[in-house]
């Protein structure tokens, strides 16, 4: 693939075998505990407090960095240069942020962003936000004017930490050039382990570029953090024993089967004891959607058949979610007849928005499998499925294409679907066309699912898909469905996908709205359409050839399977102009706050 | 065209009869399931690093926790730092104050103190002086200290509980109280109990255990 041919570097060529002559020649020089690790790549000693934050990602196993070059994190760029770590310069610091937000997402491991002081470190926030939100594993690395003028406004200054604290796991303002590469391991291994989050360390200009032979500490979290990996055996044993007098149970799974590598343990599970499966937005991918236990996704526009599951069960075993409000709805009407098995590696998840009958704390494949073995006889609850077959049959997610009309967006999600393997990524911005991209594509494996959920950012799914394809394996396929709003808000990524030669290709379903707002104000605001008319569109296929990708369009029916092959089949970026029903919404609805067994199916309905 | 999918409308719908109460617990008929705040005291051992308290006091503004007070001072061990937060809030409300706190990475442990433990303030209360003898007597009554003294003014610290101090502040106002700093509770378990847990999993286990209401009595006074 090429975009792995433009990861070679001219870096690592001559002076190799020089280094490790060096490093094993002065064996007594190396003090450091990981000295052996460090021995494995190029290992000239650091000399200063920037070499020292790149030796700490490269020890790390660090392969890409996303970023934007700027005055104070200039030094931390200069050691970069020397690195085996491929930077890919991005366009902006938002598409940094996001993209090493799917890297994470795509390879669980956690991605870089780099940023210079001020401008460039506000612009991460919203993508370390987004991380935040959702759990991703995200470390940025941003600038810092010099100590010595830090708190004096001094150009491009920014209180980094203070900005970024509410919206990271952790941050810390590197002050000591000895110090400052452990800061950075320290930073990597809390983004990653426990619940995952993003974490930033905010590098003065001064510290990266003092002296320092201090080779950094091995990625440690601190010791006063401390993850619970297995849950409470007595409560596992009160769990099992509601799970197997359960009539009507339901798994309901979230973000953190995924992130916590549980989806297959769910999986074995679920299809032990044929327990119907919903899942989360961010858990989408977890359970594959093509089985029959599947009920798909829950919440605000969720499947009908999953919110009917969802309101009328009795027992939910809930896995790695934090009953945001876009599942929930009303919390009363929320699984009111539901006892609620809490599996969390966050204690502050338990009982934070739904209270928790069984609180579960820790590892959710660990606590699975205590589950597993726990659980003796599966619960007696054949009606229950059938009631659930019913359900999916009575509100199946049908709809109408006639030849004659504007394409219908459900229609491309699906030949998309189609045309591409099971294992394809798929990333999305925020608006109507995420939802359909959740409701209309078939998700069989985790990590395929890339998409902003929390915060709901657009702009995410072309910085996320560049990302995406450099974690994702050669052979998987990247396939990004946006927006027309949310396109136009990152559009200046393709650059980037360009320069790299990145195989993505990018489906922007335009309605020329701002869809999801136009859906709200013909329901709630009386059709009009404040701000949300988007008739002043660019050619997007035009804009896409003038960045040099591949540029489509489609305009009705007979265009569309042929496109998608071409534009799929085309080795680079290429961007799909889908000009799609305008008047198209997305349906089930539930209103917000409102009741999940209430769904509208209609607009007639809300 | 028609606009939507499929199926029986949302009237045709079976609908459960539960509810659930606004802190997402199951309603039971028998039982009123909703909590009324009570005031509690809640102690947290940190790490004695720059930080710290904007990391404690941003946490608490952003999630809406309502701090009635917040004091902080340095321990036997200097790395180390007490916080000392009071707070007025439902019970799944506190136990959410404790697990956000515990979340936070220089935290090293975290505990609501029972109703028994010793709570403290200090005031220093400026009054005027007009009637010096009757000040001293007030002061007296209260165990207060004369600090300060002036022809115009007398101030008087006065250490205690929450109820003494705001009782003497109210005697004091007789002579006319030019001004008042109080420092805020400060707090330690009684007797060999630890104030905060020294070993991190007692925190944890405390969690799993999950007692809906550990404390029902509020920490008024003692």
């Amino acid at each position: 693939m090429s975009e792995r041919a433009a990861k070679v570097t001219p870096a690592e060529t001559d002076e190799q075998d020089d280094d490790q002559i060096t490093d094993s020649a002065a064996p007594d020089a190396v003090t450091e505990p990981d000295a052996d690790a460090a021995s494995e790549s190029t290992t000239e000693p650091v000399t200063n407090g920037a070499q020292s934050v790149v030796r700490a990602l490269e020890n790390a196993g660090v392969e890409y960095a996303f970023g934007v070059q700027g005055g104070a994190i200039m030094p931390v760029y200069d050691a970069l240069y020397d690195s085996e770590i491929y930077h890919v310069t991005m366009a902006h610091e938002q598409a940094a942020a996001h993209a090493a937000d799917a890297y994470g997402i795509v390879s669980g491991e956690p991605g870089i962003c780099l940023a210079t002081s001020g401008p460039g470190a506000t612009n991460l926030v919203t993508g370390i936000a987004d991380a935040d939100m959702d759990s991703d594993p995200l470390v940025a690395l941003t600038g810092q004017v010099p100590t010595a003028f830090v708190g004096n406004d001094a150009f491009q200054e920014t209180d980094t930490t203070g900005v970024t604290k509410p919206v990271t796991k952790d941050n810390t303002f590197a002050s000591d050039p000895d110090r400052v590469g452990s800061d950075v391991s320290e930073a990597f291994a809390l983004a990653r382990e426990g619940r995952p989050g993003p974490t930033l360390v905010d590098l003065p200009k001064d510290v990266t570029k003092s002296e320092t032979d201090r080779e950094p500490d091995e990625p440690k979290t601190p010791d006063t953090y401390h993850v619970q990996e297995r849950a409470n055996a007595e409560i596992v044993a009160a769990a099992a024993e509601r799970l197997e007098n359960a009539t009507r149970p339901v798994m309901l799974l979230g973000g953190g089967v995924i992130k916590g590598e549980a989806s297959e343990a769910c999986r074995e599970f679920a299809i032990e004891h044929e327990i119907p499966v919903i899942t989360t937005m961010p858990g989408i991918g977890a359970f594959p959607e093509d089985h029959e236990l599947s009920m798909e996704m829950a919440g605000m526009h969720g499947t009908g058949y999953a919110n009917m599951a969802i309101t009328h069960c009795d027992t939910m075993l809930a896995i790695g979610t934090r009953f945001d409000d876009r599942l929930t709805g009303g919390i009363e009407t929320f699984a009111p007849d539901a006892e609620i098995i809490h599996v969390d590696i966050d204690p502050a998840e338990i009982s934070k928005n739904i209270h928790a009958d069984y609180p579960l704390i820790g590892d959710a494949e660990t606590v699975v499998e205590q589950l597993s073995t726990a659980v003796e006889t599966s619960p007696e609850a054949k009606k229950w499925r059938a009631q659930c077959q019913q359900w999916k049959s009575d509100y199946s997610m049908a709809y109408d294409a006639p030849e004659d009309e504007p394409v219908q967006p459900e229609f491309v999600v699906e030949a998309l679907d189609e045309a591409t393997a099971d294992d394809t990524i798929v990333t999305t911005g925020v608006g109507q066309h995420q939802m359909w991209a959740c409701q209309y594509w078939t998700y069989t494996e985790p990590r395929t699912w890339v998409s902003s959920h929390g915060l709901g950012t657009m702009g995410y799914g072309l910085p996320a898909a560049i990302g995406a394809r450099l974690a994702a394996d050669d052979d998987q396929d990247v396939v990004c469905i946006d927006g027309d709003g949310s396109f136009l808000m990152t559009l200046q990524e393709l650059s980037v996908a360009v320069r790299e030669n990145l195989d993505i290709t990018v489906a922007v379903l335009n309605n020329e709205y701002i869809g999801m707002v136009r859906q709200w104000q013909d329901a709630f605001f009386g059709g009009r359409h404040a701000a949300s008319d988007y008739n002043w569109m660019p050619e997007f296929d035009k804009l896409a050839e003038a960045f040099g990708a591949a540029g489509f369009r489609i305009d009705d029916y007979d265009d569309v399977a042929e496109t998608i092959e071409e534009a799929l089949a085309y080795d680079g970026p290429s961007v799909i102009d889908v000009h799609i029903d305008p008047d198209a919404n997305v349906y089930p609805m539930v209103p917000s706050g409102g009741d999940n067994g209430q769904f509208a199916l209609t607009e007639d309905q809300l | 065209m028609k606009r939507g999918l499929d199926g029986p409308a949302p009237e045709e719908r079976p609908t459960p009869a539960g509810r659930r109460n606004k802190q997402g617990i199951r309603i039971d008929p028998e039982v009123e399931a909703t909590h009324d705040p009570r005031r509690t005291v809640i102690s947290a051992l940190v790490k004695h690093e720059p930080g710290v308290l904007s990391d404690v006091s941003g946490l608490f503004s952003r999630r809406q926790f309502n701090i009635e007070s917040l004091t902080v001072g340095p321990t036997e061990d200097e790395e180390r730092a007490r916080i000392t937060v009071v707070v007025e809030e439902p019970d799944p409300g506190i136990d959410q104050i404790k697990k956000q706190l515990r979340k936070l990475v220089p935290v090293i442990s975290v505990r609501e103190l029972e109703p028994d433990a010793m709570r403290r303030e200090l005031a220093l209360v400026k009054v005027a002086a007009d009637r010096p003898d009757q000040v001293a007597a007030v002061a007296d009554m209260y165990g207060g200290k004369t600090v300060d003294s002036c022809p115009e003014t007398a101030t008087i610290e006065i250490t205690g509980t929450r109820q003494k101090i705001e009782a003497a502040v109210e005697t004091f106002s007789q002579f006319g109280i030019r001004e008042i700093s109080r420092t805020g509770l400060t707090a330690l378990a009684r007797s060999t109990d630890e104030t905060a847990a020294q070993s991190p999993a007692v925190g944890t286990e405390e969690m799993n255990r999950q007692d809906k209401h550990p404390h029902t009595q509020t920490a008024d006074d003692d």
